[in-house]
């Protein structure tokens, strides 16, 4: 989406406008395709030891979040969330869950979403570190051209866009979206969704890198600046998972706002503008 | 009418979404079994250790050291915490009095020293933190003769790529002896200066839980390279013939050699 924008018009009369380049359409796929596997894989890691703390070390007696399973009066396996001491009955998704045979079994996450899908750590990182490096790679493609194109004023709201938020949110809510000239740039609620991905999947690195004790070794500051190697992991968590809100939400757009427009214009790069009804 | 077909095309095509997803899953799970698919995946370990290495601008950056504030109140004893071989026991009931580190393989003059002699060699102190593989960290007060020292004095030969450490545990029983705990570091962390075989936790004796009489500090990787119950440390050129070939206990169970991350 770069500005001069290029258009031509269709058989139908609606103008068409070349809104992702090349650059921009193959980095997101293939970031698309990493954090699928970067999740997954990552669920199995945390299987290995599914509870979260603050600082340096494990206060394994205080962990703020926590999956486990515990057996009832009658013998049956329970499944629970712990988050802040509040325990949460969770049997069947999170803490216990059906194993290959149909048993409920003692799980963080459950089989369906994990790499591999039975318990199995080693092969987990194994997936995870060689994703990690394609993510990473892609991502350093991505940020070059972010700034060397300029494409990131694209994501960056202008003043007056800052007033109209709470316009936005409510047009938002009554599902009407932008046409016409206004549809040929981002609005305001995508300019910030976006720019919150553009800061979350650095995070997401740095958080991860710092679980390394040999990053460490190389770069204490990282320890440092997460607050410890235990608030990096559990930072790691938490940020993989808003992205897994963003990716909820962006689905749900796509599909309501012109799913093989959307489709299209990030496959193609062409995307249709509807003109505004009078 | 309308409403009904579109919420049964909607659900179609959440069941496709879905019979995608249980494929691909399904995909994952071969390719995790089979060790040509592994071996793909597994190359992005030599990535990590060669970038890892390549950073370690010095070579010696050292971890990060602690308080005597921020000790963790109980360290978690992990894999084998009471081994169960006879000579170890017997070792063990007399308190490693009459027990004696074997320096062996590559070297110049293997050595036999007792723990009186490990502990009259120069030590280091450091206050560090351990992490586990399965994600947790704990951090302790570890004091012990310098691994480097001991080379010196033992004298390595110019063929000497890795040293290796036996260990007293099984930490899995098995019949052709492939659940001995072994471990291999190469030279670059056994020359580290805070590369230790600690006798010392948090001001007292190692406790049997956490590798009596002697475990290795390596603390720029992850815990399970940190072998407990070291019985002989050996200078060797390769680790093809040792266990299942793959330089350690958990190495030849699909962990990465380098666990730097």
């Amino acid at each position: 989406m770069n500005s001069p924008v290029r258009q031509s018009t269709d058989p139908s009369g609606d103008r068409v406008i070349s809104r992702h380049t090349f650059l921009v359409r193959a980095t997101h796929w293939i970031n698309a395709l990493c954090f699928a596997f970067l999740l997954l894989s990552g669920l199995q890691i945390f299987n290995a030891h599914p509870s979260l703390n603050f600082g340096n070390r494990t206060d394994f007696d205080h962990p703020f979040f926590q999956l486990s399973a515990h057996q009832d009066a009658d013998g049956d396996i329970k499944g629970v969330a712990t988050i802040f001491g509040k325990a949460i009955n969770t049997t069947g998704l999170l803490g216990a869950s059906r194993d290959e045979g149909g048993e409920l079994a003692p799980r963080g996450f459950p089989s369906w979403a994990t790499i591999p899908s039975y318990q199995d750590l080693a092969t987990g990182r194994r997936w995870h570190f060689f994703f990690a490096w394609i993510l990473a790679i892609n991502g350093l493609v991505y940020f070059f051209n972010l700034f060397a194109r300029r494409h990131i004023r694209d994501f960056l709201p202008t003043f007056s866009e800052w007033r109209e938020i709470p316009h936005a949110i409510v047009e938002h809510a009554r599902l009407r979206f932008p046409k016409g000239d206004a549809a040929l740039r981002y609005n305001v609620l995508q300019k910030l969704a976006y720019l919150s991905v553009i800061v979350a999947f650095p995070l997401l690195i740095l958080a991860g890198l710092t679980m390394s004790p040999s990053i460490d070794a190389t770069f204490p500051w990282l320890v440092s600046l997460f607050g410890g190697r235990q608030s990096a992991r559990s930072i790691h968590f938490l940020v993989a998972f808003y992205l897994v809100g963003f990716i909820l939400v962006h689905l749900a757009m796509v599909l309501i706002s012109g799913f093989l427009n959307n489709m299209r214009s990030m496959i193609t790069g062409r995307y249709k503008i509807e003109e505004e009804t009078p | 009418m309308k409403r009904a077909s579109s919420l049964s095309r909607r659900q179609t095509l959440l069941r496709m979404v879905a019979g995608a997803g249980a494929l691909g899953l399904a995909a994952c799970d071969r390719v995790s079994r089979s060790v040509s698919g592994m071996s793909v995946i597994d190359s992005a370990e030599n990535v990590t250790r060669t970038i890892q290495r390549a950073l370690m601008a010095p070579r010696e950056a050292l971890a990060p050291e602690y308080s005597p504030a921020d000790i963790s109140p109980g360290f978690k004893p992990n894999g084998s915490v009471d081994p169960d071989d006879p000579d170890y026991i017997a070792a063990r009931d007399e308190k490693f009095v009459n027990w004696k580190l074997q320096v062996s393989g590559l070297v110049e003059r293997p050595l036999q020293l007792s723990l009186q002699e490990l502990r009259q060699m120069p030590s280091r102190t450091q206050i560090t933190r351990h992490d586990c593989v399965e994600g947790w960290s704990c951090i302790g007060k570890w004091k012990g003769a310098l691994l480097k020292n001991i080379l010196d004095a033992a004298g390595l030969k110019p063929s000497t790529r890795y040293i290796a450490l036996h260990c007293a545990d099984q930490l899995e029983q098995t019949l052709d002896g492939s659940g001995q705990y072994y471990e291999t570091i190469d030279l670059v962390d056994a020359y580290h200066p805070q590369t230790i075989l600690a006798y010392e936790l948090n001001d007292e004796d190692l406790p049997v839980s956490h590798g009596a009489p002697l475990r290795l500090r390596v603390e720029r990787q992850l815990g399970y390279k940190m072998a407990k119950y070291v019985m002989g440390i050996e200078a060797i050129d390769s680790f093809e013939k040792m266990g299942r070939g793959k330089g350690g206990f958990w190495e030849d169970r699909g962990y990465e050699w380098y666990a730097g991350i």
